[in-house]
C-alpha cells in the first residue's frame, strides 16, 4: 500500500507548487536554512526528551514527533505570528515550530514552574499564549470543535487571523471531528484542518480504522476544499498549506488537508511498536524529512561548514534547555487553586 | 487451592471463563485485540476467540458504546473496554441516556445486559485529561450498577457477576492496580454485586474505601495501629448498589467514620456514604464523618503536586486522628 512519491496522490490544485515565497533565490535559501534549523531543533529536543524520560526526569506519557517534523515546520512557515494553533498530545514539535522557547518546553516536560504551563500540563498540554499556541489536548478529537471556536472568534472579531488545527487520522472516526469540521464549513470559518496521517493510530494501522483511507473524501460531504500530499519535503508542505491558509484568510473558508507522514518511534515511550516490521520502518527512514532538508540545503549551495555550525548552535541550545529544566524549581502548591479559578473562590 | 495472580490476569480469566460458557459474550474496544490490550488485560484473547468475539474498534467511544448497547438490547452480552474511563466522557451520552434508561423507558420490555470496563482514576503524571476518577459521575445514575474492586479475587468474581447481570454494569479498574498480585481461589465463582467487605477488623474507627484507596486505607490502618489506634477498613467493592448494612454495622461498632476516595470532594461517593451514616446511624456517631478525597482541582502534571492532590496514607491517618480526637484539631 506504500505510495512512493507525491505524484501518486491526486493534487487537487496543480498550481499549488507555484505559490512559494517569491522574494528571490537568496532569501529562499535563508528561509530553507531557518526551516531546517527548526526541524533539526525539534529532532534534537525530542531525542533529548526520550533520554530524559528514560532517566525518569519526565513522567507520564511522552509522544514523540520524530519523523513528522516537516509537517509542523512547513505548516507554521505559512502562518503569520498572530495566527492560532491547536493540536493534540503529540505537541512538542508543533509548539516549537510555533515559536515556543525550548527552555519553556523542556521545563514543562520536567514539570517545572518555569515551564510554559507552569509544570501543570506536561508533555500533552503545551500552551503558550505569547506565541498563540492554544494547546495540546489529550482526548482524541476533543480539540477539533474547540479549534473551530477559535476560528469563529476570529471571524466574529474580524481580526484576520487563521487557525491551524492538527490531529491524527485516528481522530477522524470520532464525533468531535465531524461536528467541528461540519460547523466550520457551515459557518465558513477561517481554519485549516490538518490531518497528520502517520499510518497508525496507536497500534492500529490505517486499513483497520477507516473504510475509506483517503481522509479528504470527507470534505466532499461538508462542501469543503481539501488537499492531500506527502510531507517528506518541508518546502512542499509550506507551499501547500499556504494555499489553504490564504483561502482561510482571504475568503474565510476552511480547508481539510491530509498530509501523509510517518512516526519513527512508537505511539508513546511505552509502546514498543511491535505491530510494524523493522523493514517498514527502515524504508520510511529513507525519506527522513530532516535529512532530506539538509541535503536540499547543500544541493542549493549552502556550505556544509555553515550547516554544521548551525547544528552545533542547536546542540548548545538543547543542552542549555536541559540545564534550564534541571535547575528550575518545582511549582509551589499555592498555584493549584489560583490556576483553577480566576479570582477568589471558596468551594 | 488458590493461585497468586495479578489483577489484570484475574480480570482476563473472568472474561475468558464467561466467554467460554456463553457464546453471546464478546469484547470490544480500542486495541483490545491485535495490540493485546493497551494495559494487556485482554492479552491472548484474540488468539483464543478470534476477531468475531474480540473486536478492535477505531477511536469512536460514542459509536462503539452505542453499538454495544444496541446489541445488548437484542440479546448479546457485550463487554466494552474503554482505554481509560477518562475517554468514556465522550460516550457518556450513550451510557446515561441509552444504557441506563432503556429498561425503564420501555416499560421493562428491554434489558441492557452490558459491561463497560477499563482503567480509572489517576495513573502517574498523565495530566488532567487522563486522571479523572470517573465513578462519581456514573454512580449517581439510576439504571446503572458500578463496581470498583481492590483485589484480584474481587476483580474476578465481580467481573463474572457483572457479565452475568442483566443490567448495565460499569467496572472501574484502577490503572495502578493492574500488576498487583493476590490470591484467587481456583473454584472462585461469582461475587455478588452490592456487598462490601470488611478487609480489616478494628474498634476505634471505620475507614470506608474502594479500589486503590482500600490499599491506602490499609497502609494508614497499619500506621495507626503502631500508635495504638485500631481501624476497621470497609472495602465497598460496589458503589451502586451500596452495601449500607456493612457500613452501618461497622460504624455502630467503632462510632467514627472516615471515607477515602480518589474522586473530587464535591458530592460523590464520599458525600453519599457520609449522608447515609449520619442519617441512619446518627446516635452511634461520636465525631463528625470526615472525607479524604483528591483535592478540588484538576490533576496537575508535576509529580509532587500530583502526590499532594491524591489521597495518601498520611492524610487518612490525620483524618482518623481528628475523629478519634488525638492530634491536631
Ligand atoms: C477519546 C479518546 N480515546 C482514546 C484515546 C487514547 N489514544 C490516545 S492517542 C490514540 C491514537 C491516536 O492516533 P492518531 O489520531 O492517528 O494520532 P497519532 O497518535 O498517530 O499522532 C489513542 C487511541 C484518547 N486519548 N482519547
Amino acid at each position: 500500500m506504500a505510495i512512493e512519491t507525491n505524484s501518486h496522490i491526486t493534487h487537487r490544485d496543480p498550481s499549488a507548487t507555484e505559490n512559494g515565497p517569491s522574494n528571490g533565490l537568496h532569501s529562499e535559501l535563508d528561509h530553507l536554512v531557518s526551516m531546517y534549523r527548526q526541524m533539526y531543533l525539534i529532532r534534537r529536543i525530542e531525542e533529548e526528551s526520550a533520554r530524559a524520560y528514560a532517566q525518569g526526569k519526565i513522567g507520564g506519557f511522552l509522544h514523540l514527533y520524530i519523523g513528522q517534523e516537516a509537517v509542523g515546520v512547513g505548516a507554521m512557515a505559512a502562518l503569520k505570528p498572530e495566527d492560532y494553533v491547536v493540536t493534540t498530545y503529540r505537541d512538542h514539535g508543533i509548539a516549537l515550530a510555533k515559536g515556543m522557547s525550548p527552555n519553556a518546553l523542556m521545563a514543562e516536560l520536567w514539570g517545572k514552574k518555569t515551564g510554559c504551563s507552569q509544570g501543570l500540563g506536561g508533555s500533552m498540554h503545551m500552551f503558550d499564549e505569547p506565541t498563540h499556541m492554544l494547546g495540546g489536548y489529550g482526548i482524541v478529537g476533543g480539540h477539533i470543535p474547540l479549534a473551530a471556536g477559535v476560528a469563529f472568534a476570529s471571524k466574529y472579531r474580524g481580526d484576520g487571523r487563521v487557525t491551524l488545527c492538527f490531529f491524527g487520522e485516528g481522530a477522524v472516526s470520532i464525533a468531535g471531528f465531524h461536528e467541528g469540521v461540519s460547523l466550520a464549513a457551515l459557518w465558513k470559518l477561517p481554519i485549516v484542518f490538518i490531518c497528520e496521517n502517520n499510518e497508525y493510530s496507536m497500534g492500529t494501522p490505517l486499513s483497520r480504522t477507516m473504510s475509506v483511507e483517503d481522509v479528504t473524501t470527507k470534505a466532499i460531504g461538508y462542501g469543503m476544499a481539501s488537499d492531500r500530499f506527502f510531507a517528506d519535503d518541508v518546502q512542499e508542505v509550506e507551499r501547500r498549506i499556504r494555499q489553504a491558509v490564504d483561502r482561510a484568510r482571504e475568503t474565510s473558508l476552511p480547508t481539510l488537508v491530509e498530509v501523509r507522514t510517518y512516526r519513527f518511534r512508537g505511539h508513546s515511550m511505552s509502546d514498543p511498536a511491535k505491530y510494524r516490521t523493522a523493514a517498514e520502518l527502515e524504508d520510511r527512514k529513507k525519506k527522513d524529512p530532516v535529512i532530506r532538508a539538509r541535503a536540499k540545503l547543500l544541493s542549493d549551495g549552502y556550505p556544509e561548514s555553515k550547516v554544521t555550525a548551525l547544528e552545533q548552535e542547536v546542540e548548545d541550545e538543547v543542552t542549555a534547555a536541559v540545564k534550564f529544566a534541571d535547575e528550575s524549581p518545582d511549582p509551589d502548591p499555592s498555584i493549584l487553586e489560583a490556576t483553577t479559578y480566576d479570582g477568589p473562590f471558596a468551594s | 487451592m488458590a493461585r497468586n495472580i495479578r489483577f489484570r490476569e484475574a480480570l482476563r480469566e473472568a472474561m475468558i471463563e464467561e466467554m467460554e460458557r456463553d457464546e453471546r459474550v464478546f469484547l470490544m474496544g480500542e486495541e483490545v485485540g491485535h495490540y493485546q490490550g493497551a494495559y494487556k488485560v485482554s492479552e491472548g484473547m484474540l488468539d483464543k476467540f478470534g476477531e468475531k468475539r474480540v473486536i478492535d474498534t477505531p477511536i469512536a467511544e460514542g459509536g462503539f458504546a452505542g453499538i454495544g448497547i444496541g446489541a445488548a438490547m437484542v440479546g448479546l452480552r457485550p463487554i466494552i473496554e474503554f482505554m481509560t474511563w477518562n475517554f468514556s466522557a465522550v460516550a457518556f451520552d450513550q451510557i446515561l441516556n441509552n444504557a441506563a434508561k432503556l429498561r425503564q423507558m420501555s416499560g421493562g420490555q428491554f434489558n441492557c445486559p452490558i459491561v463497560f470496563r477499563g482503567p480509572n482514576a489517576s495513573a502517574k503524571q498523565v495530566g488532567s485529561q487522563h486522571s479523572h476518577a470517573m465513578e462519581h459521575f456514573y454512580a449517581t445514575v439510576p439504571g446503572l450498577k458500578v463496581v470498583a474492586p481492590a483485589y484480584p479475587s474481587d476483580a474476578k468474581g465481580l467481573m463474572k457477576a457483572a457479565i452475568r447481570d442483566d443490567n448495565p454494569v460499569l467496572v472501574m479498574e484502577s490503572e495502578t492496580l493492574y500488576s498487583v498480585k493476590g490470591e484467587v481461589a481456583d473454584d472462585l465463582d461469582v461475587i455478588p454485586l452490592g456487598r462490601a467487605n470488611v478487609v480489616r477488623q478494628g474498634k476505634d474507627v471505620t475507614i470506608v474505601a474502594y479500589s486503590r484507596m482500600t490499599h491506602v486505607a490499609m497502609d494508614a490502618a497499619a500506621q495507626l495501629e503502631k500508635e495504638g489506634i485500631s481501624a476497621e477498613v470497609v472495602d465497598l467493592r460496589s458503589l451502586r448498589p451500596l452495601d449500607e448494612d456493612t457500613i452501618l454495622d461497622s460504624v455502630e461498632k467503632t462510632h467514627r467514620c472516615v471515607v477515602v476516595h480518589e474522586g473530587w470532594p464535591y458530592g460523590g461517593v464520599g458525600a453519599e456514604v457520609a449522608d447515609r451514616v449520619q442519617r441512619l446511624a446518627f446516635d452511634a456517631l461520636d465525631a463528625p464523618i470526615l472525607r479524604v478525597t483528591t483535592l478540588d482541582v484538576p490533576m496537575p502534571y508535576n509529580a509532587k503536586l500530583e502526590q499532594l492532590c491524591i489521597p495518601q496514607p498520611d492524610r487518612v491517618v490525620a483524618a482518623v486522628k481528628r475523629v478519634v480526637y488525638r492530634g491536631q484539631a
